[in-house]
């Protein structure tokens, strides 16, 4: 058993009665402290089973739940579930309540003093972007689907619980709002670190959310446990492979960022040299295009061969197509990818913080970053497999 | 013309006794909806999810209500004599099946999202039903009362034929004396009479529906 681990699942079995195979079959998890773990399936793999016998909203029919260590197997499922934060789809708040009244539902349970409830209440209204003094008052048909969830989080997280558990929270909303709401939830909870157990069944979501990713087969088996990178990189079998699938390598871009590239040594003039010098130097360093830079050595423009011999005997101002938006450090390869299928040359700028050119990142960057990472994985897989 | 205003005088030489057979008349409509009240809300709330138990007590109270009134009350004579006890006994079985079909029908309603999240918050089975499942069935619920009431302001006329009080004494005599002075007057007293009570009822307990369901669930 893994030490940090904060929940931890120990060959945990839910059998229906009347039905010949489990529901979950012995599965053994450990959802390291502070992290958000997804739990990603076809539906009906048992996903959401899984996650509601974490707080025995359906009783495992044998081994054992442990939170810190503790056995909760047998605990009081209700004083359980007051310890944990429980998100669903549909949201449930509950519609003869105000927004107030929901949030501060555990709280009251747990008999807090009503200054403590009302701080607790605005605090959270205002954490999940929700203006306390507008919102406080109202009642859940006045909201909309993404504000309705909005409360729903800032209720589960009531009573600050260490660990929440969310069951498709953003299935059932809007993509743009969706979106919106998995940013400002995976903000929130940099400063939160709560440990979190996630539904979805959205790989793109996962990828997304999760610190780590199970990918769960039939019967909640666990097809591959890991960080989404190297899922990406390394799709244990066809199974997985094909959940994931069409674009988990591009997809995988998203997790490696410029900064890990080594730029490689570009030909860069600024526009008040001549034309003919920006010839030379593609010709010397076999280039097709070069980096035209202003004054202040930021990239504007790419110019042709082609272009620099059209331009004739004056400098390069105005030679050339303009260079678009440029990298840095932080940007991440997967936008890399696409600033660069708009580029008139096929590659993109990188810049530093003062906007000066530091070089290129072109295709063979992506292609050996992908490839780098790839065998990473499969080498990680193979040691495990070693150890084993 | 002539007719009506024979009715005012009528009523108005015997209003004191109209008033007090209206009290009585409402009185004992009043105890048989309360104690089915009580009696229909506990059965519903523990038949509702146990769909054997639920269909067998819900076609119990339906066939209670084909049972002839006047049978139903005399059928209570033996058991309780006669006066209003026997009268409130039948009463109160008719009034049943409104409002245990209601209180059915009110905790179905509920959002299975809603009883959910309550479960999740680790709200136990009684605070989820007393915070979370009748406050949101209450409407509903209230709704079966209101029609509980009506009928049984109706039917309690027909107490008067096991000893009982109420309006429909009025009735009773008017049946008897037909063709007699004041005959038609009484008849009419008892049947105006019985709807204003049921319509001033029906008022006052839509006046508490208003003010004993959730401000989040007015419409």
């Amino acid at each position: 058993m893994n030490a940090q681990a904060k929940i931890h699942l120990d060959r945990v079995v839910k059998k229906y009665p009347g039905s010949k195979v489990p529901a979950v079959e012995e599965l053994t998890l450990d959802i390291p402290e502070g992290e958000i773990l997804v739990l990603v399936g076809p539906s009906g793999c048992g996903k959401s089973t899984t996650l509601r016998l974490i707080n025995r909203m359906i009783e495992p029919s044998g081994g054992r739940i442990l939170l810190d260590g503790e056995d909760v197997t047998k605990a009081n499922p209700d004083k359980l579930r007051r310890r944990i934060g429980y998100v669903i789809q549909q949201v449930g708040l509950f519609p003869h309540h105000t927004i107030a009244d929901n949030i501060a539902t555990i709280p009251k349970m747990l008999k807090w003093d009503k200054k403590r409830i009302t701080e607790r209440v605005d605090y959270l209204l205002d954490t999940v972007g929700l203006p306390p003094e507008q919102y406080r008052d109202r009642y859940p048909r006045e909201l909309s689907g993404g504000q309705a969830q909005r409360v729903g989080v800032a209720r589960a997280l009531g009573a600050d619980p260490d660990i929440m558990l969310m069951d498709e929270p953003f299935g059932a909303i809007d993509p743009i709002t969706r979106e919106r709401l998995q940013n400002e939830f995976l903000r929130l909870q940099e400063e939160m670190h709560k440990t979190i157990v996630f539904v979805t069944h959205d790989i793109d979501e996962a990828i997304k959310m999760g610190d780590r990713i199970a990918i769960l087969g039939e019967r909640s088996t666990i097809r591959q446990y890991d960080t989404p990178e190297r899922i990406l990189a390394y799709p244990v079998d066809d199974f997985v492979n094909d959940f994931i699938g069409n674009g988990s390598t591009i997809k995988g871009l998203n997790f490696l960022q410029v900064s890990s590239l080594r730029l490689s040594d570009y030909p860069a003039l600024r526009e008040s040299e001549s034309a003919a010098a920006g010839l030379n130097l593609l010709q010397e360093k076999g280039r097709d295009w070069l980096v035209v830079l202003d004054g202040e050595g930021r990239p504007v423009r790419w110019a042709s061969q082609e272009q620099l011999g059209q331009a004739g005997t004056g400098d390069m101002r105005g030679v050339g197509v303009e260079v678009g938006d440029h990298l840095k450090d932080e940007n991440t390869l997967f936008e890399a990818l696409e600033l660069m299928v708009q580029s008139a040359a096929g590659r993109t700028c990188v810049v530093d913080d003062a906007g000066q050119f530091q070089g290129i990142v072109d295709m063979g960057h992506l292609n050996k970053a992908i490839r780098t990472a790839q065998s990473e994985a499969r080498r990680h897989y193979e040691e495990l497999e070693a150890n084993a | 013309m002539e007719a009506l205003s024979s009715w005012f005088t009528y009523v108005s030489a015997n209003i004191d006794y109209i008033w007090e057979s209206t009290l009585a008349h409402a009185r004992i409509s009043l105890i048989a909806v309360a104690l089915a009240t009580v009696f229909s809300i506990t059965l519903g709330v523990i038949v509702q999810r146990r769909p054997l138990a639920r269909t067998i007590v819900l076609t119990a109270a339906g066939i209670l209500l084909t049972i002839p009134s006047l049978a139903l009350f005399a059928l209570f004579i033996p058991v309780f004599g006669i006066g209003n006890t026997p009268a409130i006994a039948a009463l109160y079985l008719y009034a049943i099946l409104p409002i245990l079909r209601n209180t059915v029908t009110g905790l179905d309603s509920v959002s299975p999202a809603v009883v959910e999240s309550a479960r999740g918050m680790g709200l136990s089975t009684w605070q989820q039903l007393v915070k979370v499942r009748l406050p949101l069935a209450w409407p509903v619920i209230m709704t079966g009362i209101r029609v509980a009431t009506l009928l049984t302001v109706g039917i309690t006329a027909i107490a008067v034929l096991v000893g009982g009080d109420g309006l429909g004494t009025y009735v009773q005599s008017a049946l008897t004396r037909n063709g007699l002075p004041n005959a038609t007057e009484q008849l009419y007293v008892g049947v105006v009479f019985t709807v204003a009570l049921g319509l001033v009822l029906d008022l006052v307990l839509a006046v508490v529906q208003r003010f004993t369901t959730a401000k989040g669930l007015r419409l």
